[in-house]
């Protein structure tokens, strides 16, 4: 069968909507979208750990404690699932973490920001997450079979963090002043990385359009910003707290929430490298890595030494 | 020592706050790992382990707030206690050191911890004894987990053998605090609620060196080594204060907020 012949039977499979699986033909360039958007997504929840991870040891209370160990458990996890994702489209695990560390693979940029007071945990899960699930369930009905299964875990999971985000904020925004000031500068910082997650406008991005065809994404960027915007804001009125957009406001004949424009100079900073902590996450990742050479390799001989055994015993 | 409001559960308060602070301490320092672990699957194993010390350590608390009464909470008892009064064994604050060590210090406690739970199912407290039978799930598992992880390593390369050895050297002169009684844990077995602890580390050792000689590590000579202890009577290395520092930090910074 010719090339040609091959793509019109995948792309017909796609607009019928039937999964596209790790052993029917795809097109190269398929393939490799995908190994870049899911490892992507997989070094995202194992950067975005690091900063959550730095407020473990200075939760508030045990149950918060508890709760957020638990959370960020669940972003190792979904880490997980993603790696073995890319592993069906033949990339081991190995490589994908050998890209991340060389720069190669990129990870979301809202990552690189740092988190500097409790609230943050609290603005993580609400806004970060919440922007996150928006695309995971678009995701859900992703083209790629073993893709969209992970990201049905994966949702469940994760309206579970959001949940538990929006909790933290609540109970600071009805404690003390100083409580209520750490919520609000934590939205503050947080809301205009969170508008950048949805990546760049859609006249801009390079791999929007075949990615659409492809049902790899079924929404814009754009789309799916101003669906998390109306969301936002009728939340934030629960929080009784300010977006810091003084151009955000209701448009009747929309039906949408009017925000102002994001700084796409920061944005591109970020992305190449340039924000508060792309070097820290990356270094702690590598650092992480290859002081765990030698647990891994110990594994690996052990695994084999018992093999051998088993072998001889056997024989 | 901790003097609780009131006087007469003052020894049953200490003794539940030893076993919560072993917990807690432990979890916390497993905590540390979450994020860095050498590989994603055992990031999550550790932090599972931390995950189930510390829904321990609350349970404990928990108890003993109740007993206590007043204002007493199980994160007051967390948070507002101070180094001379948290009374965890002194190997359970100690830094991490690398992955061998966590390991082999997750191993003696877990093994220490099924016998001590095992024991205190016999408790004359109904809910030390449930406590004791819930928490008895999770360390059969955290020693099973440890004790392969152990082997694992020692038998793995000659790089990791080293490293084991090492960390069973440094560990070592820290496992014989869990076996002897502080005032409180004598005065709870006397009243049928506590477990004698030195009656456990003869099956302790001998479980322990089962899984060394498998681990092909050296199996110290009982006896033989200047044991440390003060722990459990709040005497502790210089680590716990800024363990407790840090972890305290904004119970401390915040007095009286909600969080």
């Amino acid at each position: 069968m010719s090339v040609q012949e091959l793509e019109k039977i995948f792309q017909g499979k796609v607009d019928q909507e039937i999964k596209i699986e790790p052993k029917d033909w795809m097109p190269d360039a398929y393939r490799k979208t995908l190994v870049r958007q899911i490892s992507q997504h997989a070094h995202s929840e194992i950067v975005g750990m690091l900063p959550e991870g730095n407020w473990i040891s200075r939760a508030p209370s045990l149950k918060r404690k508890a709760i957020l160990l638990a959370k960020v458990q669940d972003e190792a996890g979904h880490g997980l699932y993603l790696y073995s994702a890319v592993e069906t489209l033949g990339t081991p695990r190995n490589q994908t973490i050998e890209d991340l560390h060389s720069g190669k693979a990129k990870y979301s940029s809202i990552f690189n920001y740092p988190t500097l007071t409790w609230a943050d945990i609290g603005a993580i899960g609400w806004l970060v997450d919440g922007a996150a699930i928006l695309n995971q369930v678009m995701l859900c009905r992703t083209s790629y079979g073993p893709y969209a299964r992970a990201m049905v875990r994966i949702c469940k999971e994760e309206s579970f963090h959001q949940r538990q985000g929006f909790e933290i904020l609540l109970v600071l925004s009805k404690g003390t002043p100083e409580q209520k000031a750490m919520c609000q500068d934590a939205i503050n910082r947080w809301w205009w990385p969170s508008l950048m997650m949805f990546g760049p406008k859609d006249g801009e991005s390079t791999h929007s359009d075949q990615s659409m065809t492809w049902k790899i994404k079924r929404k814009s960027n754009d789309e799916l910003r101003q669906q998390f915007v109306d969301m936002i804001v009728e939340q934030a009125k629960i929080l009784n707290v300010t977006l810091p957009d003084p151009a955000l406001q209701w448009n009747a004949a929309k039906g949408h929430y009017d925000f102002g424009e994001i700084d796409w100079v920061e944005f591109w900073n970020v992305v190449k490298g340039n924000g508060p902590c792309n070097k820290e996450r990356l270094e702690a990742r590598r650092k992480a890595w290859d002081e765990g050479a030698w647990v891994r390799d110990a594994a690996a001989a052990f695994a084999e030494k018992r093999a051998a055994r088993q072998a001889q015993q056997v024989a | 020592m901790y003097q609780p409001v009131n006087t007469q559960a003052a020894n049953l308060v200490n003794y539940l706050l030893h076993l919560g602070d072993n917990a807690l301490i432990l979890s916390q320092r497993n905590s540390e790992w979450c994020g860095h672990g050498p590989v994603l699957e055992q990031d999550i194993a550790i932090t599972n382990i931390s995950l189930d010390l510390i829904g321990q350590a609350r349970s404990f608390y928990q108890y003993a707030a109740s007993l206590e009464g007043g204002d007493a909470t199980e994160d007051s008892l967390a948070y507002l206690r101070g180094e001379r009064t948290y009374l965890n064994c002194l190997m359970n604050e100690l830094p991490n050191g690398d992955w061998g060590q966590t390991i082999m210090r997750q191993f003696f406690f877990s093994v220490y911890q099924q016998l001590l739970y095992n024991a205190l199912l016999q408790s004359r407290d109904e809910t030390v004894a449930a406590i004791a039978e819930k928490s008895l799930k999770e360390v059969t598992y955290h020693v099973r987990w440890s004790s392969e992880w152990v082997i694992r390593l020692g038998d793995g390369t000659d790089e990791s053998h080293a490293r084991m050895e090492k960390a069973l050297n440094m560990l070592w002169s820290y496992t014989g605090e869990f076996f002897m009684p502080a005032g409180y844990e004598t005065a709870a077995v006397a009243e049928g609620i506590g477990a004698d602890v030195a009656a456990l580390q003869q099956r302790w050792m001998e479980q322990v060196a089962a899984v060394l000689q498998e681990a092909t590590l050296p199996v110290p000579v009982a006896g033989k080594t200047w044991m440390q202890s003060g722990g459990k009577e709040g005497k502790h290395s210089e680590h716990l204060g800024f363990l407790l520092a840090e972890m305290q930090y904004l119970q401390r910074a915040y007095p009286g907020a909600t969080w």
